[in-house]
């Protein structure tokens, strides 16, 4: 078995008397895809913020390649090599599609003793992200303008721009069209294709069912079940996170 | 991989004249007002009209370029009038060489101060007025409304007292040459305009801090999250605006030669109502300094050709409140069927 990329060991986090995560243990095969289910308030977005940097655990050890990690902030994990792609995508409608991947890491040149924005290779490295991810998004389109698929795309393609070797998806397919779901789920498979490792929380049985390779349910703070796909089904998926089913 | 080519939508093909007039109704509504007026009169066309037109519009365009950057953050800058009345008189001391010939209705001789000096404790001034409102708007967190209009009461009351209720007049030649003087046939001011707005521009369009800025006024949680530094951000455009009332209010007292606390009473509306002419959105994000431009001209041309008709002023109020609404109204209907599309 391949050494984990990113391990939880017996993390908890507290925010005062309410336990959100209680005595966590995963561990993340490079290049696999999870998908991470549970009800409401089941600790999946503390788990997000855990890895995201956002929090800090109150116990227990976030492991990346073998080391323990301690970010301050997102900008912090997003060095590490860690992305998120937030539920709201976090876009400026206002800008362009690639005025947005590069947003906070813009591409510089130089005029003498002047840095000005390089915008044609910014399009360039854009365009190509988007060709990468097979999607018809436009560098110099303008995201006010664009489906709920485009802007996944966007949002997506922020995150090859360092190569980051784990990406958080938090409800990608929460509100947008049926249609739209299946191109983000093709976009979940081309971050796979690069060898990227996948956290995809998700409410939609089909979607975990679709692209993940291993399923983890959260109950109130506990993981209480963590099994490849194809050993569960959307039944049993069903079960634990209701209860219906105690799971470990 | 050969990029895949862009498929064409109907939309794109497909003119929609409301769409290109929403956009440059401005500029139409600024070229259709010049021809109406140099039908109706014809010494409006003459250059020494025009360049009096410039010459009026620059003070309060230098303005409203920096409330452009205030603006396309979502915030508002009520206090540039007031800002501006207390740096003018700052500037004017100076330019008097302080106390002893603060009140003297002649040049000063022997204690003036270089221009220079003054010109830049004018900016300083504003600066630092639009520091400490950008750190109250940012570290705070009061809304920029109420942190302006602190400040349009604030900077008004500070002005008073430092002039003690009268005006400090009468610079040296060197001073007044700045609002007074030509280069060629142009007026100084003018050309301080429109150099300020082509920097404006290019630090909008090309550099970081430009497109934080626009990023921090499309959404400012999402800027964050990627790493904009947004308080910096917010905080420096206020500065920005401060420069710029500091700006104007040394070209001000240039010009009349004087500078007074009641000076850039109301300008706030004024040079709002330019920037939000001009297609810059109230709700931040979106914006030009071309349209700030056109925007400040528009009204200028209004102004004057008004006058020239001898059209009261009281309806000249009335029009610009008119071309105001309908401005942002173009804007709204013209968003509405881009959304509907």
């Amino acid at each position: 078995m391949t050494a984990p990329i990113l391990e939880f060991r017996n993390v908890s986090k507290r925010f005062g008397a309410i336990h959100a995560l209680d005595n966590v243990d995963l561990a993340l095969i490079p290049g696999e895809t999870v998908g991470l289910m549970g009800d409401n308030g089941a600790g999946k977005s503390t788990m997000v913020r855990l890895i995201a940097g956002n929090f800090q655990p109150s116990d227990g050890q976030i492991v990346l390649n073998g080391d323990p990690i301690r970010f301050h902030d997102s900008l912090d994990a997003r060095t590490r090599g860690i992305e998120v792609v937030y539920q709201d995508l976090a876009l400026c409608d206002n800008l362009t599609a690639a005025d947005n991947v590069f947003l906070g890491r813009e591409i510089m040149r130089r005029i003498g003793p002047i840095r000005i924005l390089d915008y044609r290779a910014m399009a360039d490295r854009a365009a190509r992200l988007f060709a990468e991810l097979k999607s018809e998004t436009r560098p110099s389109d303008v995201v006010r303008m664009m489906s709920g698929g485009q802007r996944q795309a966007v949002a997506i393609a922020r995150t090859r721009l360092a190569d980051a070797r784990i990406v958080l998806m938090d409800e990608p397919t929460a509100a947008i069209s049926v249609r739209q779901v299946a191109e983000v789920l093709d976009l979940i498979r081309r971050l796979k294709d690069q060898g990227v490792t996948v956290i995809l929380i998700s409410h939609r049985m089909p979607d975990v069912f679709t692209v993940a390779d291993r399923l983890v349910v959260l109950r109130r703070g506990r993981k209480v079940a963590d099994k490849p796909i194809a050993d569960s089904s959307p039944e049993e998926a069903t079960g634990l996170i209701t209860g219906a089913i105690l799971g470990a | 991989m050969p990029e895949p080519a862009p498929i064409p939508s109907a939309q794109d093909t497909r003119v929609d004249v409301v769409q290109i007039l929403a956009h440059y109704a401005a500029p139409l509504f600024l070229f259709a007002l010049v021809a109406v007026f140099a039908l109706l009169e014809p010494r409006f066309l003459h250059p020494l009209n025009l360049l009096n037109v410039l010459r009026q519009v620059s003070i309060s365009g230098l303005v409203a370029i920096g409330m452009t950057f205030v603006i396309l953050t979502a915030g508002i800058d009520l206090s540039v009038g007031s800002l501006l009345a207390l740096a003018g008189l700052v500037c004017a001391y100076v330019a008097k060489g302080g106390m002893a010939d603060r009140f003297a209705l002649e040049a000063a001789t022997s204690a003036a101060n270089p221009v220079w000096l003054a010109a830049a404790a004018a900016i300083a001034v504003g600066m630092a007025g639009g520091l400490v409102q950008g750190l109250a708007v940012t570290r705070l967190k009061v809304p920029p409304f109420v942190v302006t209009l602190g400040g349009l009461t604030a900077f008004r009351g500070l002005a008073l007292l430092f002039s003690g209720g009268g005006p400090i007049s009468g610079f040296e030649t060197d001073f007044t040459w700045w609002g007074q003087g030509r280069i060629g046939i142009v007026p100084v001011p003018v050309i301080i305009f429109f150099a300020a707005a082509i920097t404006a521009h290019l630090i909008l369009r090309h550099t970081r801090f430009g497109k934080h800025v626009y990023a921090v006024g499309g959404n400012a949680r999402a800027a964050a999250l990627n790493g904009v530094p947004t308080l910096r951000i917010t905080t420096g455009v206020y500065v920005i605006s401060g420069f710029f009332c500091g700006l104007a209010a040394f070209l001000l007292a240039a010009r009349l030669n004087s500078a007074e606390a009641v000076a850039g009473s109301g300008l706030e509306l004024t040079v709002i109502a330019a920037v939000v002419i001009g297609g810059t959105s109230l709700f931040g994000g979106i914006g030009t300094i071309f349209g700030t431009v056109v925007g400040a001209l528009l009204i200028g041309v209004l102004t004057n050709g008004l006058v020239l008709l001898n059209v009261s002023s009281f309806i000249q109020q009335v029009v610009i409140g008119v071309i105001l609404v309908a401005a942002v109204a173009l804007d709204q209907f013209a968003a509405g069927r881009r959304a509907a599309q």
